[in-house]
């Protein structure tokens, strides 16, 4: 069975040393940002990427991603244990996580979410293996048309995604698009918007964007009111759940694998939509709804398993068709790109061992996570005290020396300032960042595959509704756009975003 | 009339931006929709770009007015000056001084911060990251720069 010789290819990759090695230190390091507060995946694997550049592709891409969903599990562990989610999608996890820590009942929480998300973890990873296979073989059928009005759904996707108004997220994709064009045109090889700056031939540097965007910006918001963190000592108790809670969750976490995966898909944030999906879900299908509030072990089983779930299918759009879905998986084809891997459906048939490495990888890595996380949870609850004006010089001298060495070019540092202060302007503003990175990704993408269209169909613009693949997809997208500004539904998702925050 | 001080903003800077890449597209050329020219899919977004923001901008008088805004004047000009000196100073001072200057001017964008706890976090975060990022990883930048070293000092005054 292919399936099988593909998995053993991925464990033979994946289980080298150093590769190990690598992976641990991913996660290590994603569990780390995911429980300190004020810092993300997105800024820190902008800040790493530069580093990976000594490392093989396969390492390397192998250790971004452990940091992903390292993050997303760190997340859950503060969310439980001092009712702050580290990361925007364990927020739902805090609601039923924190009152269970209250009641003396950490351990169990932090035990549900643990085995949960490694469940969920081995799911997603059998998914993503039985999936990619046939995507792939799709995408390759795909003309530049089907890639355009591709592109286009999962740009529209990530603003019906993104925070607050629409308006301002379409925006945020548009002057994304925009900056991503910057540079020399690749059919003329005229030089673009780059104001006589020949640091701006090549293009705005990618990772100078997103450190500036979503690192410093980010610390200009904490900036703002700083106060001390308050951190709970209640005692964690047991760790280990008995029979009973077992069966407990393991409707939830069935059911939050599944949803996750699903969902996960989704370009534009598909996983922080799965853990509210399977909160709601499992309230709904509850014989004893009322507890959900009061500490439910469902309510932490479900949204983990279902956020874990999702943040790892959402490789999926990345590995098989080149195309990211949501700010970390641009930041993974960003990499690629710099490694020198052209990401699109054929990176499964070049590099088949750096594609099911990656997969396996992953369930390597949620494995190692639950070794690491449940002893060490003392260790993190620790680090929940270090100040934060330790923290935010730390990151910014991780990032300046980070920059510096992809290209030994000041110019790049240059950039991140700018970035930085357009990061934190827009964000005052309430829009939100995510969509504009995308965007930058996508930018040469989508005008390439355009203009690429355009020369084959003879200048006949009606190619991208004349061809069933590339209509089914702009249907879609103009689907999600229609539900996403219907008043009813735009006033729930606002609701939903609210309680985000 | 008052209008919502970050739809505004936020109209107005879109469209400013949109105006900019409209005029840099305009400078391009178009081509034809057979074969489109350099300055075609920019100008495309740039109208896009000024709609949105025009549509922002115009909410904002239908919005109530925001509450006031604290804007961190301090932290934003000591951390966004941190990459610039850095910038600026890595090639001449070297990764060793130019890390310890720019943890150290950054330190001061918290208004907690005290000589004593300053200087504590620059020694540090200093040895930190030259741990890290020389001896671990082993980077590709001087560490003492030739603006510190006597034989800099030296070329600098003899070469001029």
């Amino acid at each position: 069975m292919d399936l099988l010789l593909n998995l053993g290819l991925g464990f033979e990759t994946a289980l080298t040393p150093i590769n190990i090695l690598y992976c641990f230190i991913g996660v290590l390091l994603g569990t780390l940002i995911g429980v300190l507060p004020g810092i993300g995946p997105t800024a820190t694997i902008a800040m790493l990427l530069p580093i990976t550049l000594s490392l093989s592709p396969v390492t390397a891409l192998i250790m971004l991603a452990g940091i992903y969903y390292g993050a997303q599990y760190g997340g859950s562990t503060t969310a439980i244990l001092v009712n702050m989610p580290g990361e925007s999608s364990s927020a739902v996890t805090a609601i039923d996580g924190y009152q269970m820590a209250r009641r003396g009942q950490a351990g169990h929480a932090l035990a549900a979410a643990a085995l949960g998300s490694f469940f969920a973890g081995t799911g997603a990873t059998l998914v993503i293996a039985v999936l990619a296979p046939p995507l792939t073989d799709v995408a390759l059928k795909f003309g530049p048309a089907e890639y355009f009005s591709l592109m286009f759904l999962g740009l529209i996707t990530s603003v019906a995604l993104a925070h607050g108004s629409i308006v301002k997220a379409l925006a945020m994709v548009v002057l994304g698009l925009l900056l991503g064009l910057v540079g020399t045109d690749i059919y003329t090889g005229t030089p673009r918007f780059t104001l006589g700056f020949i640091e701006l031939s090549d293009g705005i540097n990618f990772v100078a964007v997103a450190v500036g965007i979503f690192g410093i910006a980010e610390i200009l918001r904490n900036l703002e009111n700083e106060h001390e963190r308050e951190v709970g000592t209640q005692p964690i108790g047991r760790l280990m759940p008995g029979k009973a809670e077992l069966k407990q969750i393991a409707g939830p976490v069935l059911r939050g694998t599944a949803l996750g995966s699903l969902l996960g898909v989704l370009p534009g944030g598909g996983h922080i939509l799965a853990s509210f999906a399977s909160y709601t879900v499992e309230k709904r299908i509850s014989k004893t709804p009322e507890r959900f509030g009061k500490g439910a072990i469902e309510g932490v089983a479900g949204p983990e398993s279902a956020n874990n779930a999702g943040a790892q299918t959402s490789f999926i759009p990345m590995l098989t068709l080149g195309i990211p879905s949501n700010p970390v998986m641009a930041l993974m084809i960003g990499a690629m790109i710099i490694q020198g891997i052209a990401p699109g459906p054929n990176v499964a048939a070049d590099e088949p061992a750096l594609f099911w490495g990656i997969i396996v990888s992953m369930w390597v890595g949620n494995l190692l996570l639950v070794i690491l996380n449940l002893p060490l949870i003392g260790l993190w609850v620790r680090l929940l005290k270090v100040p934060y004006f330790v923290l935010f010089p730390a990151i910014l001298a991780f990032s300046a020396i980070g920059i510096y060495s992809i290209n030994s070019n000041a110019f790049d540092l240059f950039a991140v300032s700018v970035f930085g202060i357009l990061g934190y302007v827009l964000v005052k503003c309430e829009c939100e960042p995510a969509p504009l990175l995308l965007g930058f990704v996508l930018g040469p993408m989508l005008e390439e595959h355009l203009r690429r269209a355009m020369i084959i169909s003879r200048g006949d613009p009606t190619v991208f509704v004349t061809r069933p693949l590339s209509l089914a997809l702009l249907i879609l997208a103009v689907g999600v756009l229609v539900v996403v500004l219907l008043p009813a539904i735009a006033r729930k998702r606002e609701k939903v975003f609210i309680e985000e925050d | 009339m008052t209008a919502n001080r970050k739809d505004l903003t936020a109209g107005l800077l879109f469209i400013a931006i949109a105006a900019l890449f409209a005029l840099g597209a305009l400078g391009q050329d178009l081509g034809t929709p057979r074969k489109l020219g350099p300055g075609a899919f920019p100008l495309l977004l740039s109208g896009i770009l000024a709609l949105l923001g025009a549509a922002v901008a115009l909410k904002a008088f239908r919005t109530p007015a925001g509450g006031p805004v604290t804007i961190p004047w301090r932290g934003i000009l000591l951390i966004l000056v941190g990459p610039i000196i850095f910038g600026l100073t890595i090639r001449g001072l070297g990764l060793l001084a130019t890390v310890a200057l720019i943890v150290a001017v950054s330190t001061y964008a918290s208004r907690r911060m005290s000589l004593w706890l300053s200087l504590a976090i620059t020694i540090g975060l200093t040895a930190f990251c030259m741990l890290v990022f020389h001896l671990g990883l082993g980077l590709p930048i001087r560490l003492i720069g030739p603006w510190l070293s006597g034989a800099g000092l030296a070329a600098f005054g003899s070469g001029g």
